[in-house]
């Protein structure tokens, strides 16, 4: 499957500025660089939409004009929170008001396919529509549905996204689980040795194709996810086990991006399987750009895909000796959820 | 066209029963589950369709404790029977996935966490909070299932657990899984019950689905499984699979948020789709499962594209909404699990309750239980908030 096409909203303001000078965050977490979004939804609609949605629509609708196309033939995302703010909206004035005085509004807003919804609705797309929300394999499992379904001979192409939002509530709850570090910097995420990450959010965008096209950002080579390993051994095995179904020796692989959030305990597998199994192939940390949160893994896509065009990596990055033709994406959600992507240069 | 994927077991738990056999019984005597509250507490005086168990037997049953969602309960207890009823006798050394579906996930815990956690933010227990997500009810049963190759969990409100079984079905048919447990869940929360209130569609009596002088819908719980069998897998079965999935489409109305469009763009896509998908003609389709919330505007949308795509070959048609309630995100995966039923044991289910047909619509659904007919190909519909519309046909297995 190719990548026709990729947009983020995301904590970077785009690959060019990453280019020059990534943006740096302090504190706990990273927020998303939002554009102007006048330029590409309907004021009125735009008042009425929560921030996932604007956020959502917008990278959609990029992602569909950098490709050229008008409607897909598919619009699949994935969302392990789904729309916190309206769902926080209604929760919090039902119990406020004791179910009484409610306005449907944010009820409409809260369900978790509203932003798929939404783009089907601004452009009027009959096609399929589908939206996952399994945690860590949200993302993974709208891309799934959709290279699938391409392969089924179902529509030559698919809008796949993976859209996370914070809010303060989400942020203050999701803190109490002590996942974040209070007082860290994308700086220095990696360094320190110490528990706890930084949030963090996106909507990001592909446009994947069953068919080449002259633009194309990066060719999808295989996809795989794995489910509570239970150890480093059998990170390994399914790592090795990916390579082998895509008749690819590790030494192959001229990048590998790699999901390390700077977690002393998160990271570690991160490092088992680069240090026994991708021993000598360069790797670039991808959390301290987007934050750490469950569809990450579309953010690390976008990131790939970009590197793969331009042959370019940010600027803060190890350079490479010559600009990389395969890169090999692994992120994981809590150890729980695995993901491995296979890109290639068109 | 595609090859009809096979279906060895089924599992379901709603307002009328807590497995296969109950549902029978209940559709056969005409019985609904709606009534007043029993366990879902809140201010307004609706009738649901509630699973008549509390938490502490749910957990019983599901083999899971007593403090987690009712959503991953109810799950649990209809997956396992799914998985029993295959009758496979052992599935490690298959590819097996658990596909689920749900709209809430634990929201009936958050809704407790949060009372607390609004008076101060350092408050609430936090293992009332910690499956809040759709995918955390899905992992609790994947995880007491043994199932671990493919885990997903699909929300698109009503339509969720359509999309569940096609997608197993696809994923069993290019070769990624062997067996896959699919359908989907939804217990009934505060959240829901308010929201369906604020729109104004819930009926204060019991609904009447198809009917001229239908007044909404009443919520309720449940959950259905299907399992999904390769042809390989298939053929290590002592039984033969009496049923298969045969097509499928999924399409968007595109038309509003939360209302259909008055011609129903997306459910007559939804069905147009799934008839190409199975190779079959409108006049090849013996039942037709509505999706019948008995809300003004889905019927009206669902009947007109009916008409638009039957024209004057109508099949038997019902709402088992009129039984067990509108499950929502466990809704496509019950009324799988009853068209499978319909083609094991040729039943159609009556459409409780109708007493004035629409008057818009030349046809009228069945309102009287019968069983033994021979039913071959049966269509389910499924539709929902954000125009998502799926369509399911189950074929018999010759």
């Amino acid at each position: 499957m190719y990548i026709r096409s990729a947009s983020a909203i995301s904590p970077q303001l785009s690959f060019q500025q990453m280019l020059d000078a990534p943006e740096g965050y302090t504190g706990d977490r990273l927020r998303c660089v939002e554009p102007d979004y006048t330029a590409m939804i309907d004021p009125k609609m735009i008042r009425r939409m929560s921030r996932i949605i604007k956020m959502g629509v917008s990278a959609a609708k990029d992602c569909l004009g950098k490709a050229g196309v008008e409607q897909p033939d598919a619009i699949i995302t994935g969302t392990a929170y789904g729309c916190l703010a309206d769902t926080e909206a209604f929760l919090s004035r039902m119990i406020g008001f004791k179910e009484e005085l409610l306005n449907p509004t944010s009820f409409i807003q809260s369900t978790h396919n509203t932003v798929a919804a939404q783009i089907a609705l601004l452009l009027k797309c009959h096609q399929y529509n589908n939206t996952y929300v399994h945690r860590g394999f949200s993302f993974e499992n709208a891309l799934l549905d959709a290279v699938t379904r391409l392969r089924e001979g179902e529509g030559e192409n698919a809008l796949v996204g993976g859209v996370d939002e914070i809010t303060d509530s989400s942020h203050r709850l999701l803190s109490r689980f002590g996942l974040y570090r209070a007082n860290a910097s994308t700086a220095t995420l990696y360094e320190t040795g110490e528990k706890g990450t930084m949030n963090g959010e996106g909507a990001v965008f592909l446009l994947l194709s069953a068919n080449a096209s002259s633009g194309d950002y990066a060719w999808l080579e295989g996809m795989h996810t794995f489910y509570k390993p239970a150890t480093g051994e059998e990170v390994q095995k399914e790592m090795a086990g990916f390579l082998k179904n895509n008749n690819i020796a590790a030494e192959d692989i001229d990048l590998m991006i790699c999901g390390d959030n700077g977690d002393t305990k998160n990271d570690k597998i991160y490092q088992q399987v680069r240090n026994e199994s991708f021993a000598g192939v360069p790797y670039l940390r991808f959390k301290h750009y987007c934050g750490e949160y469950p569809t990450a893994g579309a953010f690390a896509l976008w990131l790939g895909s970009h590197i793969l065009k331009t042959g370019q990596l940010p600027a803060d990055a190890e350079k490479l000796p010559a600009p990389p033709r395969k890169v090999l994406v692994h992120n994981h959600s809590l150890n729980i959820h695995h993901s491995l992507f296979l890109l290639s240069v068109c | 066209m595609f090859k009809p994927v096979c279906i060895a077991g089924a599992g379901v738990i709603s307002a009328i029963g807590n497995d296969v056999q109950e549902h029978m019984t209940s559709f056969e005597k005409g019985e609904a589950g709606m009534g007043a509250m029993q366990y879902l507490q809140s201010v307004h005086e609706l009738p649901v369709a509630e699973v008549k168990l509390n938490n502490a037997a749910l957990a019983r049953l599901a083999g899971l404790p007593a403090h987690i969602s009712r959503t991953a309960l109810l799950s649990a207890v209809a997956a396992l029977e799914a998985l029993i009823s295959a009758g496979l006798q052992d599935i490690t050394p298959w590819r097996t996935g658990f596909i689920s579906a749900n709209t809430v996930g634990g929201m009936d815990k958050t809704e407790d966490f949060y009372a607390d956690f609004m008076k101060d933010p350092a408050r609430g227990r936090l293992r009332d909070l910690v499956h809040h997500e759709c995918g955390a009810a899905t992992e609790l049963v994947a995880d007491r299932l043994g199932i671990k190759n493919h885990i997903s969990t699909i929300s698109t409100a009503c339509s969720s657990s359509a999309n569940s079984i096609f997608f197993a079905a696809r994923l069993i048919r290019q070769g990624f899984l062997d067996i896959a447990v699919a359908g989907g869940v939804d217990a009934l929360t505060r959240f829901t019950l308010n929201g369906f209130n604020t729109l104004m569609i819930l009926d204060k009596q019991h609904c009447q689905p198809f009917d001229e002088n239908r007044r909404g819908l009443n919520l309720g719980e449940g959950a259905g499984y299907l399992v999904l069998v390769s042809d390989e897998v298939a053929a290590t079965l002592q039984e033969k699979p009496a049923a298969a999935l045969s097509g499928f489409s999924n399409a968007n109305d595109a038309y509003h948020q939360t209302a259909s469009s008055p011609d129903g763009t997306g459910s007559y896509l939804a069905m147009k789709g799934a008839l190409e998908k199975a190779g079959l003609a409108p006049g090849d389709i013996d039942y037709i499962n509505l999706h019948g919330t008995g809300t003004a505007n889905n019927d009206i949308a669902e009947g007109t594209a009916i008409k638009r795509l039957f024209e004057n070959k109508y099949p038997k048609m019902s709402s088992t909404k009129s039984f067990t309630g509108h499950t929502l995100g466990g809704s496509g995966a019950l009324e799988a699990v009853f068209s499978v039923l319909a083609l094991k044991f040729g039943f159609i289910y009556p459409n409780l309750r109708l007493e004035t047909p629409m008057k818009e619509l030349p046809f009228v659904p069945e309102t009287g239980f019968q069983k033994g007919l021979p039913i071959r190909h049966v269509l389910s519909n499924s539709f929902g908030f954000g125009g998502n519309c799926s369509s399911l046909i189950f074929s018999k297995v010759e």
